[in-house]
């Protein structure tokens, strides 16, 4: 579903991927691993159409389209999502308001009509004891005032209402203590089909435990440098990534 | 003294009908301003003596005011001569029920979206639709009698409620009190009065729709709502104009006053015309409105969202007059394009234990400036008087301008006021979280102004609101992305 292709990109001015390959599909999940400002949440947000990123070279196409050409609402229209590692917050926007809208908006892409209220408010209640969220949590402004976890379970809990072919969850299991981490690697297991699939992008073995990649790959310094099957995993847990340094020679 | 009074009186006024040249038989006037058109509006709705007087007295005053220069605009000049101060649609008879108001005017107000017979039947709204200077149609007055409510035109209340009138005229802005507020007092044409007898709670929102039609037409609207004791009334006044090109001057004057225990909550939805992206055309927006909150423990509040206009020059304020009394304002204002709104309120606190509080929220875009003006005063005898001032500015983009100027004038130390500011812009990582969930750039500026907004919007009526929050994201269409 997902081809990456030489993909290069700058930020300020300063170039953060540098000749990215990746293909997925469906019903894989991928694990992107790798230290601390080696580019993982650049190529999120490149894929996911932040403007403030600029692609300078390569390709990516999503369902055999140009996702490069598409405004980043439509590339979530076509069905991508991304789990922030950093969730903003909205103040005065109702969680409710917001993903009414964000699901109407979808519905309304693929020609469907909108939800009526009670159906939606249905549809939420379900989800939301998927990702066991405070039932409050909903009536609140857009991750206004939520603590780490619960901002981590609230995109779990978006995702799991907006059902995309393509997840990319950011640090996911950063700030969540092991219970959280269970119930987030829980949902997302749930949400997972023969026809969609996930980019788990940490730098910890730790959520791996729970959602258990069929390939890893470590990015470095703007390139993924190493692909392999989940014990790749393991061994990036024992070894550290110096020993990925080594083996780029430097 | 009182006789050499009276004859004073009556040799000056005599003078002046002399002077008194003007053809009152037709329906509009010519351009410019002099007292003869003073006379002959007031001849042509066929005012008693003391309305003339008001007017006069407001008129020789303006003619030595100036027009005041400390907000932060940019007004161009403005040939009070080149205006038309009064005109009236051709009226035909006394309207008894919609069906017989003229299908156009009624397509008009379709087309703003006030459907006039839905409210009518649906929301139970009284509607006293306003087009160009004349009442054309004032609706649910039976119902309103019942409790003895007057919710009519000015001009018919001066004919009807002719000491009502007299009694509160000018008591919350004196004829004189501005240079706006005196020119509209000298030519106003018409406008609303509402009264609201002792202990009454009016059952509905009452509700006026202004809109400006006439080319060359100043609007001078006058607008007096009382709220006699134990009573309450919430009063909703909406507007929006059409395209046109030539600037226009709306200079108008709202007074509530508030008796004892009395409640009234004033909301409005500004929305006149602009002007296109290029700053051509759009309203003039002078308007002077007052609350005085005359009896012990009474309230007012202003709620509004302003998003049209060229020039904004509006204060929206509370006389804390009466002990116990209580004052709100609550006021987002959006500017776009070359919008430049001078906006804000003042308190002033002179009864005791009064308690005022403003919420503030402009917004601005495009190359617009936007300016929170408000002051806060509290009197000697003022004693445990409260202020809490919340003044948010939020930009969009980097060519806008927000501006805070508050004053604050304490003369009592038992009182506490507080302000608090906050300048913020809007966030491309809000934006860009909005898109990735499906949502477009231009709803998600949208989503996140009604969201800044919502502590104001949730103090309008519904309906109100829902109207204002589709307002708030037109007007910033295009401002972003
Ligand atoms: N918006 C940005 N502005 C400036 N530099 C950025 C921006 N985003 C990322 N970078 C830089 O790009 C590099 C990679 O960052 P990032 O993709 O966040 O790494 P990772 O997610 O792997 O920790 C870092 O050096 C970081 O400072
Ligand atoms: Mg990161």
């Amino acid at each position: 579903m997902l081809i990456v292709k030489d993909l290069h990109a700058k930020v300020e001015g300063k170039e953060i991927l540098k000749g990215i390959n990746l293909e997925v599909n469906p019903g894989e999940v991928h694990a992107i691993m790798g230290p601390n400002g080696s580019g993982k949440s650049t190529l999120a947000n490149v894929l996911a159409g932040h403007e403030n990123y600029e692609v300078t070279k390569g390709e990516v196409s999503f369902f055999g389209k140009d996702l490069l050409d598409m405004d980043a609402d439509v590339r979530s229209k076509e069905g991508l999502f991304l789990s922030f590692q950093y969730p903003v917050e909205i103040p005065g926007v109702s969680m409710v308001n917001f993903l009414k809208t964000a699901l109407n908006e979808h519905r309304k892409y693929r020609g469907k009509d909108e939800l009526k209220a009670g159906d939606f408010l249905k549809l939420m209640k379900e989800k939301k004891e998927l990702v066991e969220i405070d039932s409050q949590l909903t009536n609140r402004s857009v991750n206004e005032g939520f603590s780490g976890g619960e901002k981590k379970k609230n995109e779990i809990f978006q995702m799991a209402m907006l059902e995309p072919k393509l997840a990319i969850l950011d640090e996911t299991d950063s700030g969540l203590d092991i219970d959280a981490l269970r119930i987030v690697a829980h949902g997302v297991n749930a949400l997972k089909r023969p026809d969609n699939a996930t980019i788990v992008v940490t730098h910890y073995q730790r959520l791996l435990d729970y959602i258990v990649p069929d390939f890893v790959h470590v990015l470095y310094n703007g390139r993924i440098v190493k692909s392999a099957g989940k014990e790749l995993a393991f061994e990036l847990e024992e070894k550290g990534y110096d020993w990925i340094k080594k083996e780029v020679g430097e | 003294m009182e006789d050499q009074n009276k004859l004073l009186d009556k040799v000056t006024k005599s003078e002046y009908q002399y002077g008194f040249v003007t053809d009152i038989d037709s329906d509009a006037l010519g351009k410019g301003l002099n007292e003869d058109v003073v006379r002959w509006i007031s001849a042509k709705k066929n005012e008693p003596q003391f309305m003339l007087d008001f007017r006069l007295k407001a008129y020789r005053k303006w003619l030595e005011m100036e027009m005041p220069d400390w907000a932060y605009l940019k007004i161009p000049e403005i040939d009070y001569q080149d205006i038309i101060y009064y005109s009236a649609p051709k009226k035909k008879k006394e309207l008894e029920s919609l069906d017989e108001v003229d299908p156009e005017l009624l397509s008009t107000f379709e087309k703003l979206g006030i459907p006039l017979e839905e409210q009518k039947l649906l929301a139970g709204v009284a509607v006293d639709a306003v087009m160009d200077s004349v009442s054309v149609k004032t609706t649910f007055k039976e119902t309103l009698a019942e409790k003895g409510i007057i919710f009519s035109s000015f001009s018919e209340a001066v004919q009807e409620h002719p000491d009502l009138v007299q009694k509160y005229l000018g008591m919350a802005v004196p004829s004189t009190d501005n240079y706006f507020a005196a020119l509209n007092a000298a030519v106003f044409s018409d406008g609303s009065f509402v009264y609201i007898p002792k202990g009454v709670r009016c059952p509905m929102e009452l509700s006026t729709y202004f809109r400006i039609n006439a080319a060359n037409t100043g609007q001078f609207e006058r607008t007096l709502i009382v709220a006699d004791d134990d009573s309450y009334v919430s009063y909703l006044e909406g507007c929006t104009a059409p395209m046109r090109d030539e600037n226009q001057l709306h200079a108008a004057v709202v007074e509530i006053i508030a008796m004892d225990r009395a409640e009234v909550k004033y909301s409005t939805v500004q929305n006149w015309y602009p002007g296109d992206k290029n700053g051509k055309g759009g309203i003039y927006n002078f308007v002077t409105k007052r609350g005085l909150c005359k009896g012990e423990s009474s309230k007012i509040f202003w709620n509004q969202v302003e998003t049209g206009s060229a020039i904004t020059w509006k204060y929206p304020s509370c006389i804390l007059l009466g002990d116990n009394s209580v004052a709100e304002f609550n006021s987002v204002a959006v500017t776009n394009n070359y919008q430049q709104a001078d906006t804000g309120t003042k308190m002033v606190h002179i009864g005791k234990n009064t308690k005022s509080t403003i919420v503030s929220k402009g917004i601005s875009a495009g190359k617009s400036d936007n300016s929170y003006r408000g002051l806060v005063r509290v009197a000697p005898k003022a004693e445990n008087a409260r202020n809490f001032s919340q003044c948010d500015s939020l930009l969009l983009g980097d060519t806008c301008g927000a501006h805070t100027f508050p004053y604050i004038e304490v003369s009592n130390n038992s009182s506490v006021v507080e302000h608090e500011a906050t300048t913020s812009k809007i966030g491309e990582d809000q934006i860009f979280y909005c898109n990735q969930r499906g949502i477009s750039t231009q709803d998600a500026v949208g989503m996140i102004v009604n969201g800044y907004a919502r502590e104001v919007i949730n103090k309008l009526p519904m309906e109100f609101a829902v109207e204002a929050q589709k307002l708030l994201q037109i007007s910033l269409e295009g401002s972003v992305g």
